[in-house]
């Protein structure tokens, strides 16, 4: 499978380029990180462990957040943890995508689940839905390795540098916009609009709720919208013989 | 802030293996077994389901504490032009500059 012009290899290009427009926002994210890290007394072989291992932005800025108000450790892994959740969502979501690949390459994907690389994967499949199995592993990790790197750049770029980089030029507004870019060429179907737009009410409605969990839960309420509209249309459709 | 390295490392291994189990968790365990219908066509609409969730309190937030117009009108056209043109380039792009421009004039 990773002969020069394989499948997996076409799915990798594909990849790529669609995550390309992420490019701006990891480096930049990432120094956001370092340098918050190192303000909480990291060490630069720290604050690379932490990129590396975890991999997660939010997370792991949430966890140097508590750890530079001394939280105790297993408030810092609760809450941490609990913002890394969705993962769980995005790899029972992978399960009908990537789910028939051997175990080490599951593995490996495991590790690189994240917001970008679920989602272009799955946007991908849903503009062609007859991609194969290597198609789709090549475009889940040709999005996955390119912008995780840059990712544990820009953390080193922050740990080291430090705060000479102006990190939060327009950063707060660019994160949020990249995450709305990833959804909006979804939103051509009914059932998908009315699951964002679930999504979007509840969370704001859940914000107060313990250990990020009002996400979670204004999402699986997202995805029984989206599942019962859908059946419902169909439904309606079937009745009228179209 | 010096912390003992003992502290970070118990925190950074507690995390990575947990974020690797919340990550391997149905990928890994379920594999190529067969999801329940229709908790698989629920699952289509993960994507839509959290990022949004997760993008509009950012949008909506501002260091002033009110909601800024700007912010909205671009927010609103990502999602137009992504919609519109089903491309993820040019609804970042159209987000992007909408904002960047909307904030030079006002």
């Amino acid at each position: 499978m990773f002969g020069r012009n394989t499948l997996f290899w076409q799915g990798a290009r594909r990849g790529f380029i669609s995550s390309l427009p992420f490019y701006i926002v990891m480096v930049p994210f990432g120094t956001l990180f370092g340098l918050l890290a190192t303000e909480a007394g990291l060490n630069v072989l720290q604050v690379m462990g932490f990129s590396f291992a975890v991999l997660a932005g939010a997370a792991q800025i949430t966890a140097v957040t508590l750890m530079e108000e001394n939280a105790p450790t297993v408030i810092i892994l609760a809450t941490s943890l609990a913002v890394n959740l969705r993962m769980g969502m995005y790899s029972a979501a992978l399960v009908p995508l990537i789910g028939k690949a051997k175990l080490w390459q599951r593995v490996l994907a495991s590790y690189w689940i994240f917001d970008q690389s679920y989602a272009v994967t799955a946007l991908e499949h849903n503009k062609n839905p007859n991609l194969t199995l290597d198609e789709r592993l090549g475009v889940f990790f040709g999005v996955a390795i390119p912008v995780s790197s840059l990712w544990y750049l820009g953390t080193y770029l922050g740990a080291v540098v430090g705060n000479q980089i102006p990190v939060e030029l327009g950063l707060e507004f660019a994160v949020p916009v990249t995450f709305l870019a990833l959804v909006a060429p979804l939103l051509r179907s009914i059932p998908h609009l009315l699951a964002a737009l679930t999504s979007v009410v509840f969370t704001l409605l859940f914000a107060d709720f313990p250990f990020s969990s009002g996400l979670l839960v204004a999402g699986v309420m997202a995805l029984a919208v989206g599942y019962l509209s859908e059946v419902w249309i169909e439904h309606r459709l079937s009745k009228e013989g179209v | 802030m010096i912390h003992s390295d003992l502290y970070v490392w118990m925190i950074i291994a507690g995390l990575s293996l947990g974020s690797f189990a919340i990550r391997f968790s149905f990928l890994g365990f379920i594999g190529d077994r067969q999801l329940p219908k229709p908790l698989e066509r629920a699952l289509g609409y993960t994507s839509v389901a959290i990022l949004p969730g997760i993008a509009m309190p950012m949008v909506l937030s501002s260091s002033t504490g009110e909601i800024e117009p700007i912010r909205l009108i671009a927010a609103c056209l990502t999602l137009l032009v992504g919609a519109w043109t089903r491309s993820l380039l040019y609804s970042l792009l159209a987000g992007i500059l909408s904002y960047s421009i909307l904030m030079a004039v006002f």
